[in-house]
């Protein structure tokens, strides 16, 4: 395993320094000391595994394609970026605009998430996005969505009376999954998102995708799968068919 | 009962002395304007568009298309269209749609801008024997430049050069999308980009695998839709570019039908068969220059600071102030779009009211960067309704590096800007999928024509530089000394910078 020390250094150098790393074939690779940095991951290819040790900048993990991300503490914002394949693990809460445009990979977050998460997510082929967040969410989560699986599990919600997720939940979705765990209030929907409980091959997959997830976290797929979720769906794939006239 | 209100706009005619009965109209007109009725062709007026790809392949030149008579009552203040549309909302509930710039008859300022020329005083230069640089480079520029001695006492640059994009002329090709164009539309620009030396623009719908070998030619995209964005594509091409706004349609989002998103398309744009590709009005991640300089610096870092990044604005009101703006946020270069810039889809609403000409926006910009003192800091593409090269000439001495070219281009594949792009159809094979009718745009035989339109604009352009006693397009780069304003009233003069003809 490779240390890089952080400390003191611009995020340019940084990134410099793990691309370098990278390119020379480490898999392992350790950052100590990060304050902010942006960009982290931002562009990698690859099947390095980076821990990040301290809080992270914005834009991290943008573009990414492979590596795996861990961070022991929160993250900030626009992370996963037009995300192609890859992991970002997330001990602490994340901030706004996460995995936009993202079209594969994985985001595990334990804590909460902030504003339009998620958005113009889509899916490609066998390449699938997932967002995952164990805490609550703002505005916008999903808006605009085209494919791929967002996943909201309010896991500490008796911890405050925030709801567990924002207004204009899924709104403009025309494509993808929105699980929430627990029930969905229709006026927080968009007019475009369609509410309806899980069939067994909707769970099948949420347990696949919640396996991996505590795995992550040290969690129990049990634990979370003891409350009921609900499943949001777009109503229609083509949302503003009758929008114009030719 | 009426079929609609909404009178047609033109009257396609048959001389059926002259009519050989061939059929080829029918199969030309992408419109089905024409069918076949046991013993002569019948034609649907309603459908008629007058793109005249009929007229041009009926070998009896017994076609001839009209503006539609029967108007409604002329009036100065009610016009046909004003009319028409208001027949066709109340019949559809919908927004009427629309392509190419706008043609409503608000001013064309380079019309109102003559060229200076040299006389007695000062010599001309004849381009026909005289060397003449046309060569552009697109991207940031060092404040000074800093030498250093090397063994043998020769000085060598120490100043690291930004990256740049290297033009033969300054021209380049407008971004125009696989979808909102046909691959083999994409593929004439791409040949006719490498055989000249300047470069085509994919537009927001990513990069089709043909394209890939004109990498050195191309500059990507990248839009609020993310269609196609990946590492790989990111490097592809000579550059980056992240499309805000389009002049045609400032401020709102794009739209591509789910039924216009066949396999292919699909493939490039990296999204599901059939569903719509919707790129939302705003980029999500961007809602102020410092969100804008942190996604000019993560495709930075992703292509490890080798291409020069350009961001892509519609011309609006506060433009200057919004390229100051761009600049400092660590843009390369500024692509500034102007209202009267071509669009494949855009609501009429929309294309014929928002934004503002780009004679304007490209005066206002350039003055502001000098004022700033950040002019080296980017290039600045002009776009929107260039002509000629006598507009190509008029922007580059308002302050443009370079100006890029849609519509121009595509008239030298067939197209006849009638504006029909978003149905679809187009017979001439440009702004359509339909197999049937791409097939008809041959990319080699289409790009010579292309080709050809480029070398005789660089001619002219020659001939300009010649007559202005300069041998460089560099001794033009907003040289508005070098123009004069005729027709423009104090004000408009003192905006673009320009004294009246005759001061």
């Amino acid at each position: 395993m490779l240390t890089i020390d952080a400390k003191g250094i611009y995020y340019r150098e940084l990134n410099s320094k793990v691309r370098d790393a990278v390119s020379k074939g480490e898999k392992e690779i350790l950052l100590k000391n990060v304050n902010g940095q942006y960009y982290i991951g931002d562009g990698l290819r690859g099947e390095t595994t980076i821990t990040i040790d301290g809080v992270p900048g914005n834009d991290l993990a943008a573009f990414m394609d492979g590596p795996t991300l861990i961070i022991k503490n929160n993250a900030q914002d626009n992370i996963g970026n037009t995300m192609n394949s890859g992991k970002v693990i997330i001990h602490g809460n994340a901030g706004d605009v996460l995995g936009y445009g993202m079209r594969g990979g994985k985001l595990h977050i334990r804590g909460d998430v902030g504003y339009r998460v998620g958005i113009h997510m889509k899916g490609y082929k066998k390449q699938n996005p997932v967002i995952i967040a164990g805490g609550k969410a703002g505005d916008f989560f999903g808006e605009y969505m085209a494919g791929g699986v967002l996943i909201l599990l309010n896991l500490d919600g008796k911890k405050d009376d925030r709801p567990m997720v924002g207004d204009y939940l899924g709104t403009g979705m025309h494509g993808g999954i929105i699980f929430i765990r627990g029930d969905v209030d229709k006026k927080l929907c968009g007019a475009e998102v369609g509410i309806t409980d899980l069939d067994n091959e909707d769970n099948k997959f949420l347990k696949e995708y919640l396996e991996d997830y505590c795995k992550d976290f040290n969690l129990k797929t049990e634990d979370i799968m003891r409350v009921g979720f609900k499943k949001l769906i777009p109503a229609s794939l083509r949302p503003y068919g009758n929008l114009y006239a030719y | 009962m009426f079929r609609s209100l909404a009178v047609p706009e033109f009257l396609a005619k048959i001389d059926q002395v002259k009519c050989i009965r061939c059929k080829r109209c029918i199969q030309n007109c992408g419109w089905s304007v024409y069918s076949w009725g046991g013993d002569k062709v019948l034609i649907d007026t309603f459908k008629c568009v007058k793109c005249l790809r009929c007229y041009h392949y009926c070998p009896e030149e017994a076609i001839t298309i009209e503006d539609n008579p029967v108007k409604y009552r002329s009036n100065a203040n009610w016009g046909f269209y004003q009319i028409r549309n208001i027949k066709k909302q109340a019949e559809t509930g919908g927004i009427p749609l629309t392509g190419m710039g706008s043609d409503m008859p608000y001013p064309v300022l380079f019309d109102n801008l003559l060229i200076d020329a040299c006389q007695v005083t000062n010599p001309s230069i004849d381009p026909l024997r005289e060397p003449m640089e046309l060569r552009t480079y697109l991207g940031k520029k060092p404040a000074k430049l800093e030498f250093e001695k090397v063994a043998g006492g020769k000085p060598k640059l120490k100043t690291k050069m930004p990256p740049q994009i290297k033009l033969e002329m300054p021209f380049i090709f407008a971004p125009m999308s696989y979808g909102s164009i046909s691959l083999n539309a994409q593929k004439t620009l791409a040949i006719a980009a490498k055989e000249l030396g300047i470069v085509m623009n994919t537009g927001e719908g990513g990069l089709h695998e043909d394209i890939y070998p004109y990498r050195s030619n191309i500059i990507v995209q990248v839009a609020s839709g993310r269609f196609g964005v990946n590492p790989d594509y990111l490097n592809a091409g000579v550059a980056v570019e992240i499309k805000i706004g389009q002049g045609a349609k400032p401020g709102i989002g794009g739209h591509l039908p789910g039924e216009k998103i066949p396999l292919d398309i699909a493939k490039t744009r990296m999204i599901p068969v059939g569903t719509d590709a919707i790129s939302p009005a705003p980029q999500h991640d961007i809602y102020s220059i410092e969100d804008l300089r942190q996604l000019i610096f993560a495709i930075k870092e992703a292509t490890n600071y080798t291409k020069p990044v350009s961001v892509k604005i519609a011309a609006v009101h506060n433009v200057a102030a919004i390229a100051s703006g761009i600049v400092r946020a660590g843009a390369d270069i500024v692509y500034i779009d102007g209202f009267r810039g071509g669009t494949g889809a855009a609501p009429v609403i929309i294309r014929d009211h928002l934004g503002i000409p780009i004679e304007y926006a490209l005066a206002a910009v350039d003055e502001r960067l000098r004022q700033e003192g950040i002019r080296n800091e980017a290039s600045i593409i002009a776009a929107g309704g260039i002509r000629s090269c006598a507009d190509a000439a008029k922007a580059i001495a308002l302050g443009a590096d370079a100006v890029a070219l849609g519509t121009s281009a595509l008239i030298t594949m067939g197209c006849t800007v009638c504006g029909k792009c978003y149905t679809g159809n187009c017979s001439w094979g440009i702004t359509t999928q339909r197999p049937e009718l791409t097939v008809r745009l041959d990319p080699e035989v289409y790009a010579e024509r292309l080709i050809n339109l480029i070398h005789a604009w660089s001619h002219e352009l020659k001939e300009i530089l010649g007559a202005l006693g300069v041998n460089a397009i560099e001794s033009l780069r907003g040289s508005r000394e070098r123009l004069r304003g005729v027709g423009l009233d104090g004000q408009t003069l003192d905006l673009l910078g320009v004294k009246p003809a005759g001061r």
